[in-house]
C-alpha cells in the first residue's frame, strides 16, 4: 500500500491546520458563512439537513487495518457510532459538529488519510475496480495510477475552480467494475499489439440530469503520456467549459456542444504544448509508487477444509456462491462483505463492525480492505482454507449476508434522510424492498439484478444504470418514484429506459415485485439475468405488469 | 388584478455550531422545537423577520422562509421536507426525534 512521504506528510497537516484557523475564524465571527462556505467544502464539510456532514475520501476505495480502526474510533468519538461508505469510494459521518471537524481531520491525518477534494469543483476522489490487485482478469494493478493521478490532482493550482466537479475512475480489467463509461474521464488499462501497457481513455461519461454514456477519446493511450494527457483534457474542458450555466457545466456537455472530434483535436493541440513540461518525473514518481502495490506473499495451503465446510454447511455454502469472486492467486478468493444486511441502510457500517473487518484483514488478509462503489466492504486476498473461520467472524457481526449482486444488494445514496439536496428519501424504499423480497425468499431464485435508487436527480444512487434504477422526486409536494429499465453500469454500459408514471411510497415496492413477477415469466431459464431478458424481449411485458389497467384500456 | 394571497410563514435555519434545524421566535429567540416558532402572516413582517435572521451570522447559517400551517399546537410543517426536519432521519433514532425538544 501506498505510504505517506514527508510532502504527503506535511501538506495534509497544513492543510488541517490552516482549516481549524479558518474554524475558529468563523466561530469568532470573523469569517461569514459566505467566506467560510468555500472553504469548509475544500475540506468535504457539507451543512445537510439536520447537520454537518464530512465526506472523507478514501482513494481508489483502499484501506488498511489502522486506517479502519481509525475509522471506528472517529466515529465513536466525534460521530454516532458509525459511517456511510458511498459510491465514490468515500465515507461519510452524517453528524460531526463544527468545532469538531479539525480534530478529525487530524485524526484521518494520523492515518495518511484527508477529506481534500471530496467536494467543491475540483478533481474529486479517483476511484477505482474495488478488486484491484486481485481479480483474475485483472490486465494490471489500477491503483498505482490512480495514486499518480490523487498526487497530480491534489491541489493542482490550475484545477482548483473548474467549471464543474471532476471524476475519475481506472480499471485494470476488461469487465468494468468501476464504472469508467459513467465519469468524466475513465482510464481502461490495456495492452496493444506489441504488448505495451497504455490506456483507453473515456471521456464525458455521467449521470445526473443528463445521463450520458462516455466516449473513446484515445484508443490507445502510452503509460508515460497519461498525466500530460489528462492534464491537457481536464485544461480544454477548464477553458471551454461552460460557467453561465451550472446544468451545463459538466464535461460530458462541453463534449456533446463541440462534438468529439472537435474535442479531441483541441485536446491534441494542447497536448503537443502540454507533453514538453513533463519530463519524466512523473514516471519516476509512478514506478516508486508502483513499488508499494507490490503483491503481498500469496501461501500455497491445501484447500480440504474449504471444501470441507462447504458441503457441511448449507449457509456457508449459500454465502461463498454469492460473496466470492475469482482471484488471480491460486487457493485464494475475493470476499465481498455485504454491508446491505436485509432491512438495514445500504452501506451503514458500526464502529463495531469496522473494527471486525479491521481485525479479519489483519488476521487473515494482507491487512487489506476495499470499499467497493457499491457499498459494501471486500477483504480482496482471503486464502480459501481460512473462509470457514472468516464466515464464522462475519456472521457473528452481522456481516454475513448471502446477497452480493442479488436484488436486496441495493445501491442508494442517502436522500432526504439526510442529504440538503434530495427531493425524496432513498434509504426507506432500500430497505422496505430489500426486506420484501428476504420474506418473499425469491432472490436467489430471481438471480443477477442491480437495483439501484437515487433520491435525486443528480444521480448518486447510479439509477440510471441500475437494471431496476428507482429515482426519488418530489411531486406537487409527495414523495413520488419514477422506474428506469435496462440500465447497465459495466463495460457494455447503457442508460436505463423510463418505464412510465413514477409510484407513490407505498405503490413502489409492489411495483418493484410486478416487474420481477413478468421477468420470472418471460425469462428463457434461470440462467437468462433480468438485463438479458429485457434487452431481448424490451419494455413492452414490463409496461403490462407495472400498469395493467391502462394497458387493458388500450386492448379493449 | 388581485395578488396570491400570502401563505403563513415560519423563518428556518441550521445552527451554526451544531448544523441542525432551529426557527425564530417571536421574542427572538432561536428554538429547536417548531411548535415555538412565530407563525408570521404578514409579508412585509416576514421580511423583516428573515433580514433580522441573517443579521445573526455568527449563531445560524442559511435562513429562510417556508410555509407553515397554524394548529393551534404552535406551526406545524407543510411539505415533507419540512417535516423531516422537525424529528431527524428516518431509519435511526437519531437527531431531534431521540433529543428531547
Amino acid at each position: 500500500m501506498y505510504k505517506y512521504n514527508e510532502f504527503d506528510e506535511g501538506f495534509v497537516r497544513e492543510r488541517v491546520s490552516q482549516f481549524r484557523a479558518q474554524v475558529e475564524r468563523r466561530l469568532d465571527g470573523s469569517l461569514t458563512e459566505d467566506e467560510f462556505k468555500p472553504l469548509r467544502l475544500m475540506n468535504g464539510l457539507y451543512l445537510q439537513l439536520h447537520a454537518y456532514m464530512l465526506r472523507v475520501a478514501i482513494p481508489y476505495g483502499t484501506l488498511n487495518s489502522r486506517q479502519m480502526r481509525q475509522l471506528a474510533m472517529i466515529a465513536d468519538k466525534w460521530d454516532q457510532g458509525y459511517g456511510h461508505f458511498t459510491t465514490r469510494q468515500n465515507i461519510q459521518y452524517n453528524w460531526p459538529k463544527l468545532k469538531d471537524v479539525p480534530d478529525i481531520l487530524e485524526a484521518l491525518a494520523d492515518v495518511e488519510m484527508h477529506a481534500l477534494q471530496t467536494s467543491g469543483n475540483t478533481i474529486r476522489n479517483v476511484t477505482a475496480d474495488h478488486f484491484a490487485g486481485a481479480a483474475a482478469d485483472e490486465i494490471a494493478d489500477p491503483r498505482p495510477v490512480a495514486e499518480l493521478i490523487r498526487q497530480w490532482s491534489t491541489d493542482h493550482p490550475e484545477f482548483q475552480f473548474l467549471p464543474r466537479k471532476f471524476k475519475v475512475a481506472v480499471t485494470g480489467s476488461p469487465n468494468d467494475r468501476a464504472v469508467t463509461k459513467a465519469h468524466d474521464i475513465g482510464l481502461r488499462m490495456v495492452r496493444n499489439d506489441a504488448g505495451e501497457a497504455g490506456y483507453e481513455v473515456i471521456v464525458g461519461g455521467g449521470l445526473g440530469r443528463t445521463p450520458m454514456i462516455g466516449k473513446v477519446i484515445r484508443e490507445f493511450l502510452p503509460q508515460a503520456h497519461l498525466l500530460p494527457y489528462l492534464e491537457s483534457i481536464v485544461s480544454v474542458y477548464n477553458v471551454l467549459g461552460r460557467r453561465d450555466n451550472k446544468y451545463k457545466a459538466r464535461i460530458k456537455i462541453t463534449v456533446a456542444e463541440n462534438g468529439l472530434d472537435e474535442f479531441r483535436t483541441r485536446v491534441d493541440a494542447r497536448f503537443e504544448q502540454v507533453r514538453a513540461q513533463f519530463k519524466g518525473f512523473d514516471q519516476e514518481i509512478l514506478a516508486k509508487i508502483e513499488q508499494s502495490f507490490a503483491p503481498p506473499a500469496f501461501r500455497s495451503a491445501p484447500e480440504t477444509d474449504y471444501e470441507a465446510a462447504r458441503s457441511k454447511n448449507g449457509a456457508f455454502r449459500a454465502w461463498t456462491d454469492t460473496n466470492l469472486a475469482e482471484h488471480k492467486a491460486p487457493g485464494y478468493a475475493i470476499v465481498t462483505v455485504s454491508i446491505k444486511a436485509h432491512g438495514a441502510t445500504p452501506g451503514d457500517t458500526t464502529s463495531e463492525q469496522m473494527r471486525v473487518l479491521a481485525d479479519i484483514a489483519e488476521r487473515f488478509g494482507h491487512d487489506e480492505l476495499r470499499i467497493s462503489h457499491e457499498q459494501n466492504v471486500i477483504l480482496p486476498h482471503i486464502h480459501k482454507s481460512d473462509l470457514p473461520e472468516v464466515y464464522a467472524v462475519l456472521r457473528d457481526n452481522g456481516l454475513a449476508t448471502a446477497n452480493v449482486g442479488l436484488i436486496s444488494d441495493i445501491i442508494a445514496c442517502p436522500g432526504m434522510d439526510y442529504c440538503a439536496l434530495a427531493t425524496a428519501r432513498s434509504i426507506p424504499i432500500a430497505q422496505e424492498i430489500a426486506t420484501r423480497f428476504d420474506d418473499l425468499k425469491l432472490e436467489h431464485e430471481i438471480g443477477e439484478l442491480k437495483l439501484k435508487i437515487s433520491g435525486c436527480i443528480n444521480a448518486c444512487g447510479h439509477h440510471h444504470v441500475g437494471h431496476i434504477g428507482i429515482l426519488g422526486l418530489d411531486r406537487a409536494g409527495v414523495e413520488s418514484y419514477q422506474i428506469t429499465l435496462g440500465g447497465d453500469a459495466t463495460e457494455t454500459a447503457a442508460v436505463g429506459e423510463r418505464a412510465g408514471p413514477g409510484f407513490s411510497a407505498d405503490d413502489i415496492v409492489p411495483a418493484i415485485e410486478r416487474i420481477v413477477q413478468a421477468y420470472l415469466e418471460h425469462r428463457e431459464g434461470p440462467e437468462e439475468i433480468f438485463l438479458e431478458t429485457y434487452r431481448r424481449v424490451g419494455m413492452a411485458p414490463f409496461k403490462v405488469a407495472l400498469y395493467p389497467e391502462k394497458e387493458s384500456a388500450h386492448a379493449a | 388584478m388581485s395578488r396570491r394571497p400570502f401563505s403563513p410563514k415560519v423563518v428556518t435555519a441550521n445552527a451554526l455550531l451544531e448544523g441542525d434545524a432551529i426557527w425564530l421566535t417571536r421574542d427572538d429567540r432561536w428554538t429547536r422545537n417548531m411548535a415555538e416558532a412565530e407563525l408570521i402572516t404578514d409579508e412585509a413582517v416576514a421580511d423583516d423577520r428573515l433580514l433580522f435572521a441573517m443579521s445573526q451570522p455568527d449563531v445560524v447559517v442559511g435562513a429562510y422562509l417556508v410555509d407553515a400551517k397554524d394548529t393551534g399546537n404552535g406551526p406545524e410543517p407543510i411539505h415533507f421536507r419540512e417535516d423531516f426536519r422537525t424529528r431527524g432521519p428516518s431509519n435511526y433514532a437519531h437527531g431531534k426525534q431521540v433529543e428531547g425538544v
